[in-house]
């Protein structure tokens, strides 16, 4: 039986990002279940107005550890992130709390930080999981594998354990909501110092200001079926009327027409979004692997064995140039009504 | 300079999966296994190094007698050594495989080590921050670049929505992404010469899983989804669908 549960909430240039949400409810979820405590913890600074975006999910304690001082005293601005600090972060305050389940996302942060945090805190770590049951207090976790051919059902002895939740698959739930209780803790009050940043960030390239294919609630995805580059406007069309991020299939990633960022796959991006719509793309099972966990899948390819319409929940067998332009139009007249 | 390079043996990914009779892990009859796909960017950019800076490369594996074949792939490449980790069990877990590596790092005092960011098979994307907080060295992971320059690396590597430039001091780990370079293909001569290099193997520092194995399942069959056939005409049904059936719009 657990005795608290640390929900870890990610926030992404001062706000939540919506995988926060989903961690928070999962782990509120949780402790009801467990019959146990809970806390959230973010590493940011923040007030007590975006505090409250999380009162949806019952009356929570939320610590926010900021950054700002510490960088004033380790002279350098620049301090912001290093996957050693934020892991230190974490397993400090799960110890301060006496939290033995910690909660995080399975976002690029989540995954990086899992392991380390586990290995701190002397963890068991179940990664990127889709499923979460709770049995006599005990946790049992389901994560894919073999590129999502196959599913595992997994659960540990041990006391502690660190869970990241694939982004997009746990749906936030709110509760009747309450206050949220902000704490400013300063990262000396847990013994972190500049040094602990090991690694130091020299510079952020920010590719896009698009949506990450990883992030995104709605994808709209193309392949080779698209024939040239210049075609992707037509993926960008329909993408920019349902307000969904583009994706690609890596031969059109290896052949340079999409940079490597949109790719989706097993040696790209693993995707959940509620509608994943695939335009010439044949299905691989390289591919499948990145996107089938998606809730609506929509196939457009103009060969009806394409082994993506065995995925798909709708599909149109036709020619991507003559459907996009018509799906793009009728999409735009929906979604203004 | 000293560079060690892990290395795993997993399925194809073209493999049809089917689970074993156990219901707790995959059948392995008929499964073809291969270097890990990260592993072999990984091993690139250690001959590369070794290449541009002299030093060796010594591929390890943590594993059963089997993964001596992930070894051998690398000798292929051109790997100078080979140490498999030994165990006798196929089935371990993250912290087990990253228990074993890191005591195996820390007895060698390498410069630099070079892992995938993932491997294929269970996705655990684990090991390379798992061995950095056991052995104390700087890593980083999903690197696309790496600059040695004396005992200081520039990496960059892909972040959500761009991309981040770091420097670490050596020695350190990191764990490379698709991008990196272009692994060579192994010639005949490396072929050849690669049969008759030694495999050194040790036995395992840790044995034990902490996380446990309950079953393991084919996901649940999609049924049949709705396909149409008439091109642009299905556009409007298409849309009504996602509206009122699917909700997704
Ligand atoms: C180790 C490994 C890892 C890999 N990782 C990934 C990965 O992460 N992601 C990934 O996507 N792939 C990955 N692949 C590659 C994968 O096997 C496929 O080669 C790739 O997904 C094919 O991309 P595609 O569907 O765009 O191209 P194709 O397979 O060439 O398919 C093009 C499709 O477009 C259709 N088409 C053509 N013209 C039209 C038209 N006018 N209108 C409508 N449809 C049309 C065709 O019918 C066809 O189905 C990996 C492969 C390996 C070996
Ligand atoms: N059994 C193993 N032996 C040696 N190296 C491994 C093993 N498993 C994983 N690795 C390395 O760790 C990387 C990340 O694996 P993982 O954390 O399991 O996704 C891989 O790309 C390999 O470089």
């Amino acid at each position: 039986m657990p005795n608290k549960i640390l929900a870890f909430a990610e926030l992404k240039e001062g706000n939540f990002k919506n995988s926060a949400f989903e961690v928070v409810s999962e782990a509120s979820k949780l402790s009801r279940e467990c019959a146990c405590g809970m806390t959230v913890l973010t590493i940011g600074d923040i007030n007590q107005e975006q505090a409250d975006k999380l009162a949806h999910y019952g009356p929570l304690k939320l610590t926010a550890v900021g950054l700002n001082d510490l960088n004033s005293k380790g002279g350098s601005a620049d301090l912001k992130y290093s996957p050693t600090s934020f892991a230190k972060v974490i397993s400090k305050f799960a110890e301060k709390e006496n939290a033995d389940v910690i909660v995080m996302s399975a976002t690029a942060l989540g995954k990086e930080l899992s392991g380390r945090v586990a290995v701190s805190t002397g963890s068991a770590v179940f990664n990127d999981c889709i499923s979460l049951q709770v049995s006599d207090g005990k946790i049992t976790a389901s994560r894919p594998v073999y590129a999502g051919k196959s599913i595992v059902t997994i659960n540990t002895d041990s006391p502690k354990i660190v869970i990241t939740i694939r982004p997009n698959v746990f749906k936030p739930v709110k509760t009747d909501g309450g206050n949220v209780e902000l704490t400013v803790l300063s990262p000396d009050e847990l013994g972190i110092t500049a040094s602990d940043f090991g690694v130091v960030v020299k510079e952020v390239v920010v590719s896009s200001e698009k949506l990450d294919v990883a992030e995104a609630d709605r994808i709209v995805s193309g392949g080779r079926g698209l024939k040239a580059p210049e075609n992707f406007s037509l993926v960008e069309d329909l993408a920019a009327a349902i307000g969904a991020a583009t994706g690609a299939s890596r031969a059109v990633v290896d052949a340079g027409w999409r940079p490597h960022s949109e790719q989706v796959g097993q040696t790209g991006k693993t995707v959940s979004p509620s509608l994943y719509i695939a335009c010439g793309i044949s299905g691989a099972i390289q591919h499948l692997a990145g996107m089938s966990s998606s809730k609506c899948i929509v196939a457009i390819n103009k060969d009806k064995d394409a082994p993506i319409f065995q995925v798909a929940n709708y599909g149109i067998v036709g020619d991507v140039f003559e459907i996009l332009p018509a799906l793009t139009d009728e999409m735009k007249r929906v979604v203004s009504q | 300079m000293k560079i060690i390079v892990c290395v795993s043996l997993v399925p194809d990914s073209t493999t049809k999966v089917k689970i074993s009779g156990n219901g707790m892990s995959i059948d392995e009859n008929g499964v073809s296994y291969i270097l890990n796909p990260y592993d072999e960017f990984a091993v690139e950019e250690a001959l590369q190094l070794r290449e541009k800076n002299g030093g060796e490369v010594i591929a390890v594996s943590f594993g059963t007698d089997k993964a001596k074949e992930a070894i051998k792939k690398a000798f292929q490449m051109g790997a100078d050594k080979g140490v498999l980790i030994k165990t006798e069990s196929a089935d371990f877990d993250s912290f087990s495989a990253a228990k074993n590596l890191a005591d195996y790092i820390g007895s060698q005092s390498p410069d630099l080590v070079l892992m995938g960011k993932q491997s294929i098979d269970f996705d655990g994307l684990l090991l390379p921050s798992m061995i950095s907080e056991m052995t104390g060295m700087p890593s980083t992971s999903v690197v696309v670049k790496l600059d040695v320059n004396g005992t200081s690396i520039t990496a960059e590597r892909e972040i959500e929505g761009g991309k981040e430039v770091l420097q670490l001091s050596m020695p350190a780990i990191i764990g490379v992404q698709k991008g990196i370079n272009e692994p060579r293909y192994p010639n005949l001569k490396s072929i050849m010469a690669a049969k008759s290099k030694p495999i050194e193997e040790i036995s395992a520092t840790y044995n034990g899983n902490i996380v446990k194995t309950v079953e393991m399942k084919l996901p649940p069959a999609k049924s049949a989804g709705k396909i149409f056939s008439n091109g642009k005409d299905d556009v409007a049904e298409l849309v009504k669908l996602l509206r009122e059936e699917a909700k997704v719009i």
